[in-house]
């Protein structure tokens, strides 16, 4: 490339080309940090740094609600750095990279953190949140009506200002129609004669306190909830805005033992730290667990657990075959009709070219789901078409086969578009030469177009590796990573690693994200591995070719 | 100029964060305002179909009663997304699901309980009180029942099958007079389907999970690889593609009712969403319950409860228990969202309005008479996967001993 690509003052520098824009003058472009300042530039520039600003007030709010310091801190940091480096002159290196380098680690290297720290940790399905969380689950969940008590019709008042005043509950019985109020401070009658109770129970009005309506009510919500009115037997508290109830929290957490105990029975269920749950001495578990680090609990797992690690290595093998059979099959026969269609002999390519996109067209998501129906044993259209009475997706090999084929005809157009394009790369004379030299197409194909073709794809054929090693639509929209073998429905004879994560994960017998990012991290070495392998392999075989 | 530069920038930078500033506190005051005025928010997730019914009556609780009402259609993953929002504290006030999420969803603290009077709680049919109460807590307010049924062609099958014996042999003669390809549309697929399956599994003497002293389902007595489970999967496999033929894993959830309303079955096992699609086909058909083994025990399907659950995590708690336990238990609601789908409301009141204009709700309600509620605790999630890959294995030929033997011990592994 000779012609200089950089910025619109280049064009300026070209021969007897004037610039025709109006508007400001521009200063001649001397040095580097000397740029012009154009108008657009600085619309740009305000514009860009504004956003930043605002971006950075808007995710600063929830933070400091949060109060999660360090997070404002690198915020702040952040943003500062930011309007420093484009506000002044110097650091032009820095200019170009710091946008990229931020949405790295705010996508990637914060994502794979955050992945590696959650695989020391039981984090799932009962032990999401925090211990406290779990305490104050199992104690609201825990509050039992009183039985006989009455059920009141609740009016929220205050004394004062409606959005800021103390709270009372104004109570009235249904059936004797006696009245109260209740606060913090405990349940006092009222004077019969100082309310007004509209017919349906309800008191509307009272002396010396303001009623709320629903939706003032509505505002103080939190208020209300939190509101209990102590009595001999419980506490009063809230039931939605318009009724109450004398209810008794069973269960309480007990610092001094770190337990929880019930009232009623006298059980204690004590903390286990190590697994993030209450236990009682007869084994019981309650329900609600908290988030604990286990360390390399999830690892070990993995690696020792029959249930998982005899699945682990079978599907690591599948998985290894699926993903070369996809790329491997699919640039074969890609590359098989790119070849076709290369020779100068061949008519109509256009159509022919039209006609093999078209699977590349179309969204691969539905044509899975459309490819799983057509080899349903008794309605498929592979069955129907072929006479054939295959259970493809029941048997072992037949399902793999299957998969492999969809994915063959899904993936094939890409690789005869890549091919079609390397081919056009490589200059004619070479193969002409050859010919003139003596040798056969194949002995051609082999000696030159080949080697070409692959210094120019390989890249292309890792990446698709890459992608094929954790292609889960593939199989969860044919054959979910089925058959499962009778007696282990953990893993099926098409699962590949990340179908069978992704079930872990989020499977239907309840999340396990510890464990499955445990999986993942695996995953992720052997692609890493594979990848590292393959791109040295390959720049070796550029040195040679170039 | 580079002096210009930087203070243009600086002062519409300033500028920007002056507005940023300014805006965030002219919040609160408005805040207060609308506080005074029209109070709090209430959000409601539901799936899409509910969403539409629900609409028209929260605008009308909200103007009712000055608050704002927002219904948010969640069309997929609910109870999962619901879960993972309230743990990050940006979840719904109100979230309107299936019973049988009740266990997940308060082993993650993410509902509370809900307090209904003596009085509320006796309007509702009584097997939908039992199926949203866990740990002797009500968690939700039911408002629509389900369960499946046998539906048939009456025009293929005239008279109801007594027995599955009976209802093979029907439709075995269907299928030898080439007026059927299929013997029973009961959806399996590759991996089974626990559900479906469900009412022969009792038939044949299995259960899932034994009760406790107070009526609750002991996590601790697992009937899934006792020898009751697998005496009914023996019987099971008789219909299977090595026995009758009656059950296939090529019937699949997406085209069992297909097959149905394609004619080319007699016999579909399902629940009232069949309904609407049997009606767009034109076919005559009729709603019996499902039929159990000859001298087999009853054949009880599951029964859902679809309710509204309080949040536990959510930011207008007051309103929504209000909301929840005083609006959602009128009839008139209930009424509206069984127009929007067809399943018998759990308010009696409701129930017997609907009634006497659809003839299909009291045959499916009659069918789930004797079903057993869905268990919702949270040990019943590890029964679907292993549950119905066995069923999907024994259905396709595999002994059904070793099988369930081995289901047996996975789930009992899951539970914890």
């Amino acid at each position: 490339m000779s012609t200089s690509l950089s910025g619109p003052g280049s064009a300026e520098e070209a021969p007897g080309r004037k610039p025709v824009r109006r508007g400001l003058p521009r200063t001649p472009r001397t040095a580097r940090n000397h740029a012009p300042i154009t108008a657009t530039g600085l619309v740009v520039k305000v514009v860009l740094l504004g956003l930043v600003a605002g971006i950075a007030i808007w995710a600063a709010f929830p933070l400091v609600e949060a109060e999660h310091w360090v997070g404002l801190a690198i915020l702040a940091a952040t943003t500062a750095g930011l309007f420093y480096l484009y506000l002044s002159r110097r650091h032009i290196p820095a200019k170009y990279l710091v946008p990229g380098t931020i949405f790295l680690i705010a996508f990637q290297v914060f994502p794979v953190l955050y992945t590696a720290s959650t695989a020391f940790t039981n984090f799932g399905d009962g032990h999401r949140g925090s211990k406290d969380d779990a305490i104050v689950a199992i104690q609201t969940s825990s509050v039992q009506q009183v039985p006989g008590s009455t059920e009141y019709s609740l009016s929220i008042a205050t004394k004062g200002d409606p959005a800021t005043g103390a709270l009372v509950f104004l109570l009235s019985d249904p059936k004797t129609r006696e009245v109260f109020a209740g606060d913090a401070g405990g349940l006092r009658k009222l004077d019969a004669g100082d309310v007004t109770v509209s017919p349906t129970g309800k008191i509307t009005d009272a002396a010396g306190y303001t009623v709320l309506n629903f939706g003032q009510a509505s505002g103080r919500s939190k208020d209300i909830t939190d509101l209990v009115v102590p009595t001999a037997g419980g506490a009063v508290r809230s039931n939605g805005l318009s009724r109450a109830y004398e209810g008794k929290a069973v269960r309480a957490y007990d610092a001094g033992c770190d337990c929880v105990k019930d009232s009623e029975t006298g059980k204690t269920w004590t903390a286990d730290p190590a697994n993030g749950s209450f236990v009682a001495a007869d084994g019981e578990r309650l329900a609600q667990g908290w988030k604990v680090n286990v360390g390399l609990k999830n690892f070990t797992r993995v690696l020792t657990d029959p249930d998982i690690s005899g699945p682990f290595f079978g599907t690591l093998l599948w998985n290894f075959a699926f993903a070369i059979g996809s790329t491997g099959f699919t640039f074969l026969l890609g590359m098989a009709i790119a070849l076709a269609l290369h020779s100068p002999r061949m008519r109509g390519t256009n159509l022919y070219r039209v006609l093999l996109i078209l699977p590349y067209a179309m969204p691969s998501f539905a044509m899975l789901l459309v490819w799983r129906d057509m080899f349903n044993t008794d309605f498929g259209l592979v069955n129907d078409l072929f006479g054939l009475d295959i259970d493809w997706f029941g048997g072992t090999w037949s399902a793999r086969i299957a998969v492999l084929l969809v994915q063959l005809w899904l993936g094939y157009p890409y690789m005869f578009l890549v091919a079609t394009g390397a081919l056009q790369a490589i200059p004619r004379e070479l193969t002409e030469a050859t010919s003139v030299d003596g040798a056969s197409p194949w002995q051609s194909f082999r000696a030159v177009t080949l080697p070409l073709l692959l210094v120019a794809l390989s890249p292309l054929l890792i990446a698709s590796f890459a992608y094929n090693f954790n292609n889960v639509n593939a199989i969860l929209f044919t054959t979910e990573g089925g058959p499962f073998a009778p007696d282990n429905p953990t893993n099926g004879a098409t699962d590949l690693l990340i179908t069978y994560t992704y079930r872990l994960a989020f499977g239907a017998q309840g999340a396990e994200y510890g464990l499955a990012t445990t999986v993942s991290i695996f995953i992720f070495a052997i692609v890493a591995i594979v990848a590292a392998i393959s791109f040295s392999r390959t720049r070796k075989q550029e040195e040679v070719y170039s | 100029m580079r002096i210009r530069t930087a203070g243009v920038v600086a002062v519409l930078g300033l500028a920007l964060a002056a507005s940023g500033c300014g805006g965030s506190d002219s919040d609160k005051p408005a805040a207060k305002e609308s506080a005074k005025a029209t109070g709090g928010k209430l959000v409601i997730w539901a799936d899409d179909k509910r969403t539409a019914a629900l609409k028209p009556f929260a605008e009308e609780f909200g103007k009712e009663n000055g608050v704002t009402v927002e219904v948010q259609a969640v069309s997929k993953d609910l109870q999962t997304n619901f879960v993972t929002a309230s743990q990050q504290g940006s979840g719904p006030d109100v979230v309107v699901g299936a019973h049988d999420w009740i266990g997940n969803m308060v082993q993650n603290g993410a509902i509370d309980p809900v307090q209904l009077g003596a009085e509320q709680k006796s309007a509702f049919n009584e097997t939908a009180i039992k199926a949203v109460t866990f740990n002797g807590q009500l968690y939700g307010v039911p408002y629509a029942t389900e369960n499946i049924a046998l539906i048939r062609n009456t025009e293929l099958a005239p008279e109801a099958p007594k027995t599955i014996e009976d209802l093979v042999a029907a439709g075995k003669k269907l299928k030898a007079e080439k007026k059927a390809s299929e013997i029973l549309c009961l959806q399996s697929g590759q991996n089974g389907d626990a559900y479906h399956i469900y009412p022969l599994y009792t038939s044949g003497g299995g259960y899932l999970f034994g009760t406790t002293a107070n009526g609750d389902y002991d996590p601790k007595d697992l009937g899934v690889g006792k020898p009751e489970s697998i005496a009914a999967f023996q019987k099971i496999a008789k219909l299977g593609e090595k026995g009758d033929g009656a059950l296939k894993r090529s019937i699949t959830g997406e085209n069992s009712i297909a097959t149905f309303t394609g004619k080319k079955c007699a016999f579909l096992v399902s629940g009232p969403w069949a309904i609407a699609d049997a009606k767009k086909a034109n076919i005559s058909y009729d709603i019996s319950p499902v039929p159990g083994f000859a001298g087999g025990k009853e054949a009880q399907p599951f029964v859902g409860v679809q309710a509204f659950y309080v949040a536990a995590k959510g930011k207008n708690k007051a309103l929504a228990q209000e909301f929840v336990t005083n609006y959602v238990t009128k009839p008139e609601l209930a009424v509206a969202l069984y127009k929007a789908e067809p399943r018998p409301p759990a308010l009696t009141a409701a129930f017997d309005q609907v009634k006497g204009e659809d003839a299909d709700l009291a045959k499916f309600s009659e069918a789930g008479k004797n079903g057993q509620v869905l268990p919702a605790i949270p040990a019943m999630a590890a029964i679907w996967d292993p549950f119905g890959k066995a069923e999907a294995a024994i259905i396709g030929g595999a002994d059904p001993a070793r099988t369930i033997t081995a289901a047996g011990k996975t789930i009992a592994g899951q539970i914890k």
